[in-house]
């Protein structure tokens, strides 16, 4: 994603590549070019170091000390202190089982219904311009305000949900969705497959369509049917996309306690905590130096995660060449 | 090309797409259903599914027991001020990143994407303190100031793509005609990629006028509160007034749907573009 393809080097702005004075002319150009690099990525660059990486620093390290709200000017090392606290706290195993069910649960149905979705919208039809920007709409909404509309439709006493399963004659009496141990979390899980799915199909229509005809056309000649042009040819010349697009929204999904924080808040007692709602809740309570731990633990995790996925899906499509 | 379809097949897919439709659009049809009903028939079960009588009365209890037009004028005031920022500053950050090769381009790009992907939650207590120490905690300027570095990375990441659309030809034109660089890039580059700015500044907008936690952390007086701090407080009250809270969802969402809806098309491009070039 970061290389750029060698033929760009020789579109670099050639206007004066070979100026006539010679060497002085043309070091001042090279100089005169890295300034105007530099000025104009100076102000992104200042921004995101003052008020992303400096804070992110500083709060990494804080998960080495002795750091609450309680008493902010003092902030003594403390080794590995918090870590030992988080590891001997039983709610944080919950949280990270919860964390798995969370994000196998969302993306495994996200990826399906997605993939299906840009199948059927793959091919033109009438209005698809408008039905694209219809479906994508949930997205113009945050996760937090998602959360707060499933959780007054998932609610227990007056909720649509319960209402159209009682017509429909799915369950006889009302659910006790949100107040419930067990249907917490699957109702969340919903709210958040239904966030999701726009984004998968969009992304994989926009692979779909970046398969060449001619693909297809030679497929055709060869007599493959559709089952098989689909596996042959559709999936591996798509399959670097779709491996990136579920990594990025596994992270994603990991890191993103804004639906449950509108809808359950992490309740009933902690069934719906992820690790990161978790992490925003032990800021909320002013243990800093805790909630860095645990944010570096993610960290951690994440990044083996994303080494481990990305050899893995490098070796298969090196193995299929 | 793809082989034309049975008619089973057609009636299927149309079916498929039509239920995703209803399941996708529901959710905020049942907001909006919920807010024009009169209170009484909020909490009425069996539910209805179109109401008898409609009634303004939750907006006008949402004006009263609320500051929500303060809510509202603070987040727009914050979101504009930011995206507006955003947009100039990673223009030209995406522009340098489209246009030129250097040691440090790789390093730079990574830099920016790794801020996409891990949690920010670690930074919240070390950025209150650093708002402090500047003085611009509770203050809708030093809450703009952390929305711009929030939204920089995506908005370059996105901008470079669509520079990458547009033949350097143009500028280079531009300038041999004796236009500095900065006059080539304003002059001509922009008014060409109009709906792709645009794009930028509306998914910088969302992004600002949707983010919750850094304003809880750093906006503590009611006056500066924007929308999501409000309605983050509505909905941690022991008892949530569906009718009052439901009214507030309509006018936070309105705004935002009705600008993705004019430039979905380019959002997608924008967001579909890095990923599928690979």
């Amino acid at each position: 994603m970061t290389t750029t393809a060698p033929g760009r080097r020789a579109a670099e702005p050639a206007a004066p590549a070979d100026p006539p004075g010679g060497r002085s002319n043309r070091r001042a150009f090279t100089r005169r070019r890295a300034l105007t690099i530099g000025a104009f990525l100076a102000p992104a660059f200042i921004a995101v170091a003052v008020f992303t990486y400096y804070p992110m620093l500083v709060g990494s390290l804080g998960a080495f000390r002795t750091w609450t709200i309680y008493n902010v000017a003092d902030q003594p090392w403390s080794g590995l202190d918090n870590f030992r606290t988080i590891l001997a706290d039983p709610l944080f195993y919950g949280t990270v089982m919860n964390t798995i069910v969370w994000v196998v649960g969302s993306i495994v149905p996200q990826f399906v219904i997605g993939f299906a979705l840009a199948l059927w919208m793959r091919r033109k039809f009438r209005f698809r311009g408008l039905y694209q920007a219809l479906v994508f709409f949930p997205w113009a909404i945050s996760g937090f305000l998602i959360g707060v509309l499933f959780r007054w439709m998932f609610n227990s006493e007056f909720g649509v949900i319960n209402d159209l399963l009682l017509r429909s004659g799915l369950v006889e009496s009302p659910l006790p969705w949100l107040a419930s141990p067990a249907l917490a979390m699957p109702a969340v899980i919903i709210a958040n497959i239904w966030y999701g799915v726009t984004f998968f199909a969009i992304m994989i229509l926009a692979a779909l369509q970046s398969v060449p005809d001619e693909l297809y056309e030679a497929a055709a000649l060869d007599g493959a049917g559709k089952v098989r042009v689909f596996w042959n040819v559709t999936v591996p010349y798509i399959r670097t996309t779709l491996a990136l697009t579920v990594l990025l929204r596994t992270i994603w999904i990991f890191n993103f306690p804004d639906l449950i924080f509108g809808m359950t808040a992490g309740g009933p007692g902690g069934r719906t905590h992820i690790v990161t709602s978790y992490m925003i809740e032990i800021t909320q309570q002013g243990e800093y130096g805790r909630a860095s731990a645990l944010g570096l633990i993610v960290m951690l995790v994440l990044a083996i995660f994303a080494v481990f996925y990305l050899l893995a899906t490098r070796e298969k499509k090196e193995a299929y060449r | 090309m793809i082989t034309s379809q049975s008619l089973s097949g057609k009636v299927v897919r149309f079916v498929a797409l039509g239920l995703w439709l209803v399941i996708t659009l529901f959710p905020l049809y049942w907001i909006v259903i919920t807010a024009v009903k009169p209170r009484s028939d909020i909490y009425a079960f069996p539910v209805e599914y179109w109401p008898q009588s409609f009634s303004l009365e939750n907006f006008i209890t949402l004006f009263r027991v609320s500051n929500f037009g303060t809510y509202l004028t603070n987040s727009i005031i914050v979101s504009v001020s930011a995206a507006t920022c955003v947009t100039l500053i990673s223009l030209l950050s995406g522009y340098v990143i489209a246009r030129f090769e250097f040691k440090a381009k790789g390093a730079v790009l990574m830099a920016f994407l790794v801020t996409q992907m891990i949690p920010g939650f670690i930074a919240l207590g070390p950025l209150y303190q650093l708002m402090v120490n500047l003085g611009l905690v509770n203050e809708r300027s030093g809450l703009t100031l952390v929305y711009i570095a929030m939204c920089i990375p995506f908005s370059t990441i996105m901008l470079r793509g669509f520079f990458e659309n547009v033949p350097d030809a143009l500028e280079e034109a531009a300038m041999i005609d004796g236009c500095s660089r900065i006059g080539a890039l304003f002059r001509v580059l922009v008014p060409v990629m109009t709906p792709g700015i645009v794009a930028a500044f509306i998914f910088n907008f969302v992004s600002c006028w949707n983010e919750l936690f850094l304003s809880v952390t750093l906006l503590t007086s009611d006056a500066n509160k924007t929308v999501p701090t409000a309605l983050n407080g509505f909905i941690t009250s022991y008892n949530i007034d569906w009718g009052s809270m439901s009214a507030a969802a309509v006018l936070t969402i309105i705004p935002t749907m009705v600008m993705f809806a004019f430039a979905s098309k380019y959002i997608v491009q924008g967001l579909t573009s890095g990923a599928v070039k690979g």
